[in-house]
């Protein structure tokens, strides 16, 4: 037994969130629990809500370097509380970690931080907004204007954005349901963020350019007993719209289904279960398991029929917490770029 | 009786072996146990140059610049260590047993919980719940490192582990912290090795009593096949084919020496549980290392007890199997006696004692470390016990010249024939009254020595320990304005000279000139101490360092003071640097001292002014009779084992000494029934023979006093100063060794006095048949 598997039992809340064990997770044990119709309150919305169970702040990015080589880049940071509320010191129950990535067409390279609250090594701060876990960080005078950096052994990345439209806000403004029995969490996003930096690789440092998207979303019971896993997309069209759409598979093979429609200018409409359809063209075998890495999307609604193509099929996540999260392209009725997560394929 | 001989040779000498075998491999285990318990010792780890502590914001600074390490915290709560970690930054692969298997970190990390095995728990007044997990090492309990900090009161890390995986860019370590350093893996201080100088010296015990046991079983199988040549000849002549003869006589050594080798490894573990609690109780004084209180069945040391033991027993049979195979059919089964008094036999004997004999000068003269140390022991030892048959044949032989009369004659002539057979035996007890006489020596000389020194040393009537650092200034200044001499104790540990050792700021007075004494010094050794000039160091650092009065020794970076004098220092095996407070507090600006020495006339006035106006509590003072009482109660504890082991050696080498009597009683009545036929009652036969044990065991002190006073000076010259680094003098206790003497003869009457008694009864038809048979 070693220590990192204990870090696995003890966020046990992300990993039923990311891979559905049954009955965990879903019960509130203390924690505040989402209400519908959310008041939301910036910039300190920005910062945590320890008296929730989980939290993240993830970004995701389609970046391109000169040579037109695509680049997928991930950043996030996860919040997730033994107990409900901040203690002094070593005694705060909140506990720290983050996933850093780059995808290349050819590699994908991963690395994972641990650590605790409360003296000071991981956090989030609203106004000026700096997130943070020993040196990696997401920072800048407020939320439209950030500088990121993160690294792992064999990468490193150093990254500026810009924001360039408003937040957009999911499910019933903000309050995202997740079941058909009524788990939900607040979710909102900054899908509009222009993003442009250095890529530190083993060949050598690549200049890149790209867009990026922010999510953030809390929550105390976020899966349903009857859940397995998701598949989550974020797809940018070249004429300006932006598609987000999850899909939860239920143990019986049914799935769940919530997306948002995001026009250039940030207005959304959001859609019930059923009308955002993903389903799997073609498995890849990835590190031993088969993972969907080309999937057809569809909004009837919006016209939208995709093909969905994984840039590199390679990018499983091999951390505490394993899933797949790489870069996408998309063919068909609308081309565009985009991210992918996949979850519960252990 | 040779049945029993053998038996019991073979049970005590896999006895001793395995006895202090088990010792080891459960003080080893401990010690495993002890670094596996976190599995520190795979990481680098990074450690402050000065002093043991690092503050928890170089932790939080080296992680926001790219340094994957975790912190740990240690220290001593109530006896037992606590050791403290982050399960959360904590590198893959370090293991914490049943810390990690219960998976429930809420509890582990708020209000925590301690993991101990059940005997720690017992001994842990703690707030937060204990766990008994029979993994973790004895006297250690592992929590989370903000329990930990809570319980003993801290908000420091003692040392940082460095995950192996570190990220791609990140600043050199004396950019962000130059006041740490980073230990390679396995670098960091190992109690095995701190100890193994114990565990070789408990070793080479164990291997003296098994090299006397093997004595015993060599000589009662010697004797055993000596008697059945004439059986074995009568066989052969029946037809029975030699090969099944040897191979039922191999399979019967076998059978014997496995029976023999397991009572052995019972009384082993017997003497093992016995001593057990004074070893774990001597290591934990003299170095702090844990060990369990309770001995486990390892199959490390039953096994080797046992294979070393039919080991020993085949390779005694082997020789005398090789003669029985190469021994002609028809040759007459002559008398063992002649056999042994061969000169060529001699000629060997002697040849081995000079070489051992001269290994051990050349090994004396140019060896270096400790296993050269006990090599010269062994050479020493082994080569004397050779040397002794050779050395007495002549004194028996000047002895019948001397004598007037017939009996006195025949009585040193006789003595003289049956010294071959009974030469292993008095090797034995030359061995063992040779052990006792160097090591009573050697324990006495440093008790001596140590009890002086305490006297130097523990000269303050009251030692006082401030709980913070308010109270040492209070403690200062109430105690002065008392007019009560105060002598704070700064000390940091720190590198010098390039090797660990513990720095001292001392005030300079007359405590300390009076009371230190110098092993050697420059005649103003205190003042230039106390100007700043000059330092002293105590005898280990000198010695691991090769310096000497005179020299210069690093201090601290760019700082090199001459060397103004040696102190004796039999406390502790580390080194020691002392120099003036001034100097002290100019390198450690930082370091306040908590602990001060009280030079008071009255001790209970002064104790009542620190409790009830100082608000001291009782237990942070101590006197210095009860420090004392205490060193010398650990110094005490050191010795038991080796004496406990004394006295067994002795035993078995009585027992060599009756048991060789017994089996050449026998032998021996064809050679007493002549003088019998001629006049001598089978009384004063029976007396003789008391008188010749007496005086074979006389002869072998007289040659086991300058051996043992060898084996003394080995041990206090060479051994001491590999071991602890320390050389003590020297003393001679002619009392001690009179009554070894005494006792030594007395063993030797007691194992003579049954056979005597059962010479005196031989009934004279047994005497009258030697005739009837024409011997």
């Amino acid at each position: 037994m070693n220590v990192k598997v204990l870090c696995l039992l003890v966020l046990f809340p992300i990993a039923a969130l990311a891979q559905g064990f049954a009955g965990l997770g879903t019960d509130a044990d203390g924690f505040a629990v989402p209400q519908p119709e959310p008041e939301f309150n910036f910039p300190a919305d920005h910062g945590p809500h320890p008296d929730y169970r989980i939290e993240w702040w993830y970004l995701t990015a389609n970046l391109q370097a000169a040579d037109g080589t695509a680049y997928g880049l991930q950043w996030t940071l996860f919040r997730s509380a033994l107990a409900p509320g901040e203690g002094e010191g070593w005694t705060s129950p909140q506990v720290w970690f983050a996933h850093a990535a780059v995808t290349t067409p050819s590699h994908h390279f991963a690395t994972e931080r641990f650590a605790r609250g409360g003296i000071g090594l991981a956090g989030v701060e609203h106004a000026p907004f700096r997130a943070w876990i020993d040196e990696w960080a997401l920072e800048g005078p407020d939320f439209d204007t950030l500088s990121l950096r993160a690294q792992g052994a064999d990468f490193a990345y150093d990254m500026n954005l810009q924001a360039q439209g408003p937040l957009v806000f999911h499910g019933q403004r903000g309050f995202s349901v997740k079941s058909a029995e009524g788990q939900a969490s607040y979710y909102y996003s900054q899908p509009f963020y222009q993003i442009a930096g250095t890529l530190m690789l083993p060949d050598g440092p690549v200049d890149v350019s790209g867009s990026a998207w922010l999510d953030r979303e809390w929550s105390s019971q976020p899966l349903s007993d009857t859940q397995s896993g998701w598949d989550w997309f974020s797809l940018s069209f070249e004429d300006g719209n932006k598609l987000m759409g999850f899909q939860l598979r239920q143990r019986d093979g049914s799935t769940y289904s919530a997306s948002t429609w995001i026009g250039p200018d940030g207005t959304t409409t959001a859609y019930p279960d059923g009308a955002f359809v993903a389903d799997p063209l073609t498995q890849s075998r990835v590190v031993g398991r088969d993972v969907p890495t080309t999937w057809r999307v569809q909004l009837a609604d919006r016209g939208v029929d995709v093909e969905v193509d994984a840039v590199n099929p390679n990018a499983w996540m091999p951390l505490s917490i394993p899933y797949w999260e790489g870069p996408v392209t998309m063919s068909g009725s609308h081309e565009g770029v985009g991210y992918l997560e996949m979850t519960g394929y252990e | 009786m040779q049945l029993f001989a053998f038996l019991t040779g073979l049970a005590l000498a896999t006895a001793l072996w395995s006895g202090v075998q088990a010792i080891n491999a459960e003080a080893r285990a401990s010690y495993d146990a002890a670094a596996a318990t976190l599995g520190e010792g795979q990481f680098d780890q990074i450690a402050p140059r000065v002093g043991d502590t690092i503050a928890q914001a170089d932790y939080l600074s080296l992680r926001r610049q790219g340094w994957l390490v975790s912190p740990i915290i240690e220290g001593d709560l109530g006896g037992v260590r606590l050791l403290g970690f982050d399960p959360l930054s904590s590198p893959a692969g370090f293991g914490v047993g049943q810390v990690a298997g219960t998976g429930d970190l809420g509890a582990f990390l708020n209000p925590g919980q301690l993991f101990a095995n059940a005997e720690t728990a017992a001994q842990l007044v703690v707030s937060v719940p204990v766990v008994i997990d029979p993994t973790i090492a004895p006297g250690i309990a592992v929590g989370d490192i903000g329990v930990v900090q809570r319980l003993l009161g801290r908000s420091d890390i003692s040392r940082l582990l460095v995950q192996s995986d570190q990220p791609m860019q990140r600043p050199e370590l004396s950019d962000v912290a130059p006041h740490l350093r980073l230990q390679a893996a396995g670098q960091t201080a190992d109690m095995g090795e701190l100890t193994d100088s114990f565990h070789l010296n408990l070793t080479a015990f164990g291997l003296l009593s098994f090299a006397v046991g093997l004595f015993i079983v060599y000589s009662t199988i010697g004797l055993a096949f000596e008697q059945r040549r004439g059986m074995v000849r009568t066989l052969r002549a029946l037809g029975v084919p030699l090969s099944r003869l040897i191979s039922l006589m191999v399979a019967e050594v076998l059978l014997l020496a496995f029976v023999g080798a397991s009572i052995g490894i019972v009384l082993g573990y017997a003497i093992a549980a016995l001593l057990l609690p004074d070893v774990a109780m001597t290591l934990r004084g003299l170095y702090g290392a844990e060990v369990a209180g309770t001995l486990q069945f390892r199959f490390s040391w039953w096994g080797s007890g046992l294979a070393i033991a039919v080991i020993g027993a085949v390779a005694a049979a082997g020789i005398r199997l090789l003669q029985i195979a190469r021994m002609p059919l028809l040759a007459s089964a002559r008398p063992r006696a002649w056999a042994m008094t061969s000169v060529r036999a001699q000629r060997v004997q002697a040849i081995c004692a000079g070489i051992l004999l001269g290994g051990a000068c050349v090994l004396a003269l140019a060896g270096q470390g400790l296993t050269a140390g006990f090599a010269l022991l062994g050479c020493f030892l082994v080569g004397a016990a050779l040397l002794l048959p050779l050395l007495v044949r002549p004194v028996l032989t000047l002895a019948e010249r001397v004598a007037k009369g017939p009996v006195a004659r025949w009585f040193w002539a006789d003595t003289r024939q049956q010294l071959p057979g009974l030469s292993l035996a008095l090797m034995a007890l030359l061995l063992a009254i040779s052990a006792n006489i160097g090591v009573a020596t050697m324990v006495s000389s440093f008790r001596l020595t140590f009890v002086a020194f305490l006297d130097q040393r523990l000269a303050p009537e009251l030692y006082v320990e401030a709980a913070d650092e308010a109270q040492a200034y209070a403690i200062e200044d109430g105690m002065m304005a008392q007019g009560v001499t105060v002598l704070p104790l700064l000390t940091v540990e720190t590198e010098v000279a390039d090797l660990p050792a513990r720095l001292f700021g001392v005030r300079v007075g007359p405590t300390y000139r009076e009371n230190w004494k110098f092993l050697d010094a420059v005649p103003d050794a205190w003042d230039q101490v106390n100007a700043g000039q000059a330092a002293v160091t105590n005898e280990q650092l000198a010695r691991r360092a090769n310096l000497w009065v005179g020299d210069d020794i690093d201090i601290a970076p760019g700082l090199s003071l001459p060397i103004a004098a040696i102190v004796a220092d039999y406390g502790n095996p580390r080194g020691q640097v002392v120099v003036s407070e001034a100097l002290f507090r100019d390198l450690h600006p930082d370091v306040t001292p908590r602990q001060f020495g009280l030079r008071t006339d009255d001790p209970v006035a002064a104790r009542h002014v620190l409790t009830s106006d100082l608000g001291v509590d009782d237990g942070a003072i101590t006197d210095q009779a009860a420090l004392k009482a205490f060193s010398l109660q650990v110094f005490e504890r050191t010795f038991t084992v080796t004496a406990a082991l004394n006295v067994l050696t002795m035993a078995v080498a009585g027992f060599a000494m009756l048991m060789s009597l017994l089996t050449l009683a026998d032998l021996r009545v064809p050679q007493l029934a002549p003088v019998w036929a001629l006049g001598l009652t089978r009384r004063r036969i029976g007396r003789l023979e008391l008188l010749r044990a007496v005086v074979f065991a006389v002869v072998v002190c007289l040659f086991a006093l300058p051996v043992g006073l060898g084996l003394a000076w080995v041990l206090l010259a060479i051994i001491n100063v590999e071991a602890f680094g320390w050389r003590l003098p020297m003393f001679l206790f002619p009392l001690d060794y009179a009554r070894l003497g005494l006792y030594a003869m007395l063993a030797a009457v007691a194992a003579a006095v049954w056979p005597a008694v059962r010479l005196m009864r031989t009934p004279p038809s047994a005497l009258l048949k030697v005739f009837a048979h024409e011997r």
